[in-house]
């Protein structure tokens, strides 16, 4: 890996824990005008207050520094040997360490030591883009615990998918750190469902997704999660969400899986493009 | 805003309302899933554990690494419903408050009211502000847990809101 690549990755790992990304810290502000619950403006406040203790400290906004995931895109003119994966793992684990991360990778059944490693990759191809797109997700534990796959009847209503939507937001309640992003995955295979539901959390949460009956249908789950007065930290309100991204891809006529991928508050990541030549 | 200070006794725990918002000064023990799992098995076994419970608030947390010239990293609460199966059998042995996120099952909530135990929120996903709350750190047990051990946390103005108080009553 060259020099240059290697800073921006260690950049992109502490901006990701430390500074909230911009949309979402909009978001917040924005939903904190318009909280009318007491309490509920309150923990908007709280949370605005942490934003800004985390970058004056340089401390991680979440004590869960996550499972650090990097997502990979290979846009055109994209050439990525087996080492630079490996590379950008260590360099990703050594960035947690550095910046006085949490360690909160264990092996599933013994439960110990906490490491920094390994980091989870993803390899997407994505020809829209030119070169090699890397972001580093770093997914805490609260909200990921209620992630939901239904594996519907091809014949399922759209209703019938909003309301298994609204009931996983419903069981993620307080405890996964409201106001959340939603993220929904539609079409694929079981386990393509539930990727493309953490990947609609990537997107800029401000703009609208490039088909606009998707970008309603946003807008309408949005709404319904809304009027569900769990609020910020579960404390009553209207912002139950900032926002709900929806992604789809072909899938079999026999089936339609739907996976649900709730981010906290605090939905991190931070992105950066380099050139194929500049690997 | 009400402030409460030191060893919750009796007197302050039965105050408490459900839904109000504190401001704490004093001692919290951290403790989190594994660190629940071997002071459950202790207890159960009758072995002795590191540090005595009666009169503690257990936090459920894991700080993340203290650095040079900070006191803690950050430090908020963690899902508290996790640790259900063990509040029991802690309450039992006289911790008198838990402190972590979110919900906690029927079972605890009558437990809570039978010990006259307090539960309460913290902010949650607010762990470099609650960092600035804290201003003493030290180890007291299972260091071989990393980030799951038990640290005593001298806190200061640590805001907290009553999720389950002395007589049941919850907020969610």
């Amino acid at each position: 890996m060259k020099e240059k690549v290697r800073k921006k990755l260690e950049t992109a790992v502490q901006k990701a824990n430390i500074s909230l990304r911009e949309d979402v810290f909009s978001l917040i502000k924005s939903a904190y005008r318009r909280e009318k619950s007491p309490r509920g403006k309150k923990a908007l406040g709280w949370i605005m207050e942490n934003a800004f203790v985390a970058k004056k400290r340089k401390l991680p906004l979440c004590q869960d520094t996550g499972l650090p995931i990097v997502v990979v895109e290979l846009g055109r003119g994209a050439v990525v040997e087996a080492g630079f994966i490996q590379e950008v793992k260590r360099v990703v684990e050594i960035a947690y360490g550095e910046n006085f991360f949490r360690p909160s990778l264990v092996d599933p059944l013994k439960r110990r030591p906490a490491s920094y490693g390994p980091v989870l990759v993803h390899i997407e191809l994505n020809l829209e883009i030119r070169g090699v797109k890397l972001t580093v997700l770093p997914k805490g534990f609260g909200s990921e615990n209620k992630t939901r796959l239904k594996m519907f009847n091809p014949t399922a209503s759209k209703e019938a998918i909003e309301e298994f939507v609204i009931e996983s937001v419903q069981r993620a309640g307080p405890e996964a750190c409201p106001p959340f992003v939603v993220g929904i995955g539609i079409g694929g295979t079981s386990e393509r469902a539930l990727f493309l539901a953490k990947y609609a959390l990537l997107d800029d949460l401000r703009k609208n997704a490039a088909n606009k009956t998707i970008t309603a249908w946003q807008r309408k789950i949005l709404k319904k999660i809304n009027a569900l007065n769990i609020g910020p930290m579960g404390l009553g309100g209207k912002t139950s969400a900032l926002a709900v991204k929806i992604k789809t891809a072909s899938t079999h006529i026999a089936g339609l899986p739907v996976g649900v991928n709730i981010s906290c508050w605090a939905l991190r990541s931070s992105s950066f493009t380099v050139s194929g030549r500049e690997i | 805003m009400k402030k409460i200070k030191g060893i919750l006794d009796i007197k302050i725990r039965s105050k408490l309302k459900a839904g109000e918002e504190v401001l704490f000064s004093g001692e919290f023990y951290t403790a989190r899933d594994q660190a629940h799992k071997i002071m459950g098995e202790r207890i159960r076994t009758g072995r002795k554990l590191p540090f005595e419970l009666k009169d503690t608030i257990i936090y459920y947390c894991g700080p993340t690494p203290s650095p040079p010239g900070q006191t803690i990293g950050a430090c908020g609460p963690t899902t508290s419903l996790r640790m259900d199966d063990f509040t029991e059998i802690l309450l039992k042995q006289g911790v008198v408050a838990t402190v972590g996120k979110g919900r906690r099952s029927g079972k605890v909530r009558r437990a809570i009211k039978r010990y006259k135990a307090v539960y309460f929120a913290a902010p949650s996903g607010c762990g470099a502000f609650l960092a600035t709350k804290v201003l003493k750190k030290e180890i007291v047990a299972f260091p071989q847990l990393g980030p799951e051990a038990v640290y005593r946390l001298e806190v200061r103005g640590f805001p907290l809101i009553v999720a389950i108080d002395a007589q049941g009553r919850s907020i969610y």
